[in-house]
């Protein structure tokens, strides 16, 4: 690609990911299911019992990065599509490309920010003792994994329906099952059987374990095998998600 | 594709169907630069349809679009630079002020923040809007949500513009000030694309009309030309102040059709001055007053009516 045409595309994608975050990070359905919703289930879990804090952190700051990161995606195109701005948008120099990726970067960076947060509460709170290397560990597979997740929500975006209430339903339909499938209440070391065989199928389950790794310094999956699952998930979201997306773009329009 | 050097848009063979309606059927036709071409249609004619698959938003089952020479198939995105699009019902984001809305439409076709900042301040005084600028659109009237719309459309100052019914569901002052503007953009060199099921807005706007009809395209040339072509809708009307028997008129052989509303006559012809001077005769002769007196040349609403129902 020529050097113009590759910074027209990254304009796109920086442009379309800035309005998403101006216009929908505020959005009550975000704020609540990206944010309040991880937040009650993490007090919830750290305060009802004597859970070994310590050890599950890891795991609940891996679905916090889950519920934040894929909690915008789902609500932009139906969105736009009722409020009637995805016709013009889709008038700008923009292509089904760019709209995803600037969607999926809107996610990701909600995700990031919010963790940064979190982490580093739960790193001074629990008093982990996190190396350099452990830093540069959970930095990149905090990006890694809210990249992922957030393209799991722009894909949950897809299907055809332009009431953004229905596609949250649906949207929440697919993140409740993967949360509890994915070792984040029990470590996947100690899991067995099919539970076991369900926890590698959920991508969560590749963040957890390498929060683990960063933050405990061990870990059940080699590091670089659990970015690249993370990766290969992202691919195939961003690509079923373009798929799906161009097919119904028209509708309800 | 033929094109003349100067054509901004040129449309050949379009055609979309949706299951078993063909919403465009074999539509072809060229805008010179810096012509403001009117597309005009009833409800359902296949305008919008044409105007999404003319800005690259849909993709046509057969034909070719090219926008300044270029194929929107092959080339969307620098095709659509050249552009400003209004889609038919289609709104800024309300979250935003009306002057973010301007300013993100800009920097999408890659204007410097600094110079949008300056082109979005001049377009929204001109609109009437500079007071408002920094309020968000949520609370805005519709008039002003649309004004805001096409001041997105035009802050790039693109080289073509298509709006799909600009003017529909507004209050005059607004539609006044939008086809003002239309106009300026228009004498400043923009080439402009729209569509319209408003008669007069095509007549007085417009220096060429495509008149659309179930996917097809009816008649083509400028308003002028169009009502001659149709001048058997040429018509001279008669009020006498007491009861008249008109058939002497009918049979002077210079009438081809009569109608009779109230007490008021209107004879169609093909020759009005001639008819209005027999029925002057005519009116000297039986000692009659006047009360109406006109003759109607045909109207773009009579070639519309002409060709969507024939
Ligand atoms: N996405 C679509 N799916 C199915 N049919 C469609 C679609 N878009 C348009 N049509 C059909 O194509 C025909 C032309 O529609 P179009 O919207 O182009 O008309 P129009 O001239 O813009 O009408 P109006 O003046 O009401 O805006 C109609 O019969 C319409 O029902
Ligand atoms: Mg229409």
């Amino acid at each position: 690609m020529p050097r113009d045409a590759l910074l027209s595309y990254l304009r796109s994608i920086a442009l379309i990911a800035e309005k998403d975050m101006r216009i929908y990070y505020t959005k009550p359905p975000v704020l609540m299911f990206g944010f309040l919703f991880p937040l009650f289930m993490f007090l919830a879990f750290s305060l009802g019992r004597s859970a070994d804090l310590h050890t599950l952190f890891p795991g609940l700051a891996a679905m916090f990065v889950f519920f934040v990161a894929s909690s915008v995606g789902p609500l932009i195109t139906p969105w736009e599509k009722r409020a009637g701005t995805y016709e013009r948008l889709l008038s700008f120099p923009v292509t089904v490309n760019t709209l995803i990726l600037g969607d999926v970067v809107a996610g990701m960076l909600f995700g990031i920010i919010i963790n940064i947060i979190i982490l580093t509460a739960g790193i001074a709170a629990f008093g982990y003792s996190v190396s350099f290397i452990g830093v540069l560990i959970i930095a990149l597979s905090l990006m890694l994994g809210a990249f992922c997740f957030s393209a799991l929500g722009v894909l949950l975006a897809s299907p055809a329906s332009t009431n953004p209430s229905n596609v949250m339903l649906l949207s929440n339909l697919v993140r409740f099952p993967l949360i509890f499938i994915s070792g984040i209440f029990v470590p996947i070391a100690s899991l067995q059987g099919i539970a076991r065989v369900a926890a590698y199928c959920s991508p969560i389950a590749y963040l957890v374990n390498s929060f683990e790794l960063g933050l405990l310094g061990s870990a059940a999956i080699p590091l670089l095998l659990g970015w690249a699952v993370l990766i290969g998930f992202s691919v195939v979201f961003v690509l079923l998600a373009r798929t799906l997306l161009k097919r119904n773009l028209m509708k309800g329009l | 594709m033929k094109r003349d050097r100067d054509d901004v848009i040129a449309v050949a063979g379009l055609t979309k169907r949706f299951g078993a309606i063909t919403a465009v059927d074999d539509v072809s036709f060229s805008v010179p630069e810096g012509e403001l071409f009117g597309f005009l249609g009833p409800n359902g004619a296949g305008k919008t349809t044409t105007i999404r698959m003319l800005t690259g938003i849909l993709t046509p089952d057969v034909g070719e679009v090219s926008i300044d020479g270029i194929d929107i198939q092959k080339h969307p995105i620098a095709a659509k630079m050249q552009m400003g699009i209004i889609p038919e019902m289609s709104n800024v984001y309300i979250e935003l002020t009306a002057k973010q809305n301007v300013v993100l439409a800009g920097r999408f076709y890659g204007m410097h923040r600094k110079d949008v900042e300056e082109r979005t301040d001049k377009l929204l005084q001109q609109f009437e809007l500079s007071d408002r600028k920094d309020d968000r659109v949520e609370g805005f009237s519709k008039g002003m949500k649309q004004r805001v719309l096409i001041a997105s459309a035009l802050v790039h100052i693109p080289k073509v513009l298509f709006l799909d019914e600009p003017t529909s569901g507004l209050d005059v002052h607004s539609q006044r000030l939008i086809r003002a503007i239309i106009r300026e953009m228009n004498d400043a060199g923009t080439t402009v694309f729209l569509t319209t099921h408003n008669i007069e807005e095509a007549n007085t706007l417009c220096d060429r009309v495509g008149i659309i009809n179930r996917g097809a395209l009816a008649a083509i040339d400028t308003p002028e030309r169009l009502k001659q072509a149709f001048n058997e809708t040429q018509s001279v009307e008669v009020a006498f102040d007491k009861p008249t028997d008109v058939g002497e008129i009918e049979r002077s052989g210079l009438v081809n059709r009569t109608e009779r509303t109230g007490d008021t006559w209107r004879f169609y012809t093909d020759d009005p001055d001639a008819l209005a001077k027999w029925i002057f005769s005519f009116a000297e002769r039986r000692k009659l007053s006047f009360t109406t007196l006109s003759i109607e040349g045909a109207s773009l609403e009579d070639v519309f009516v002409t060709v969507t129902e024939g």
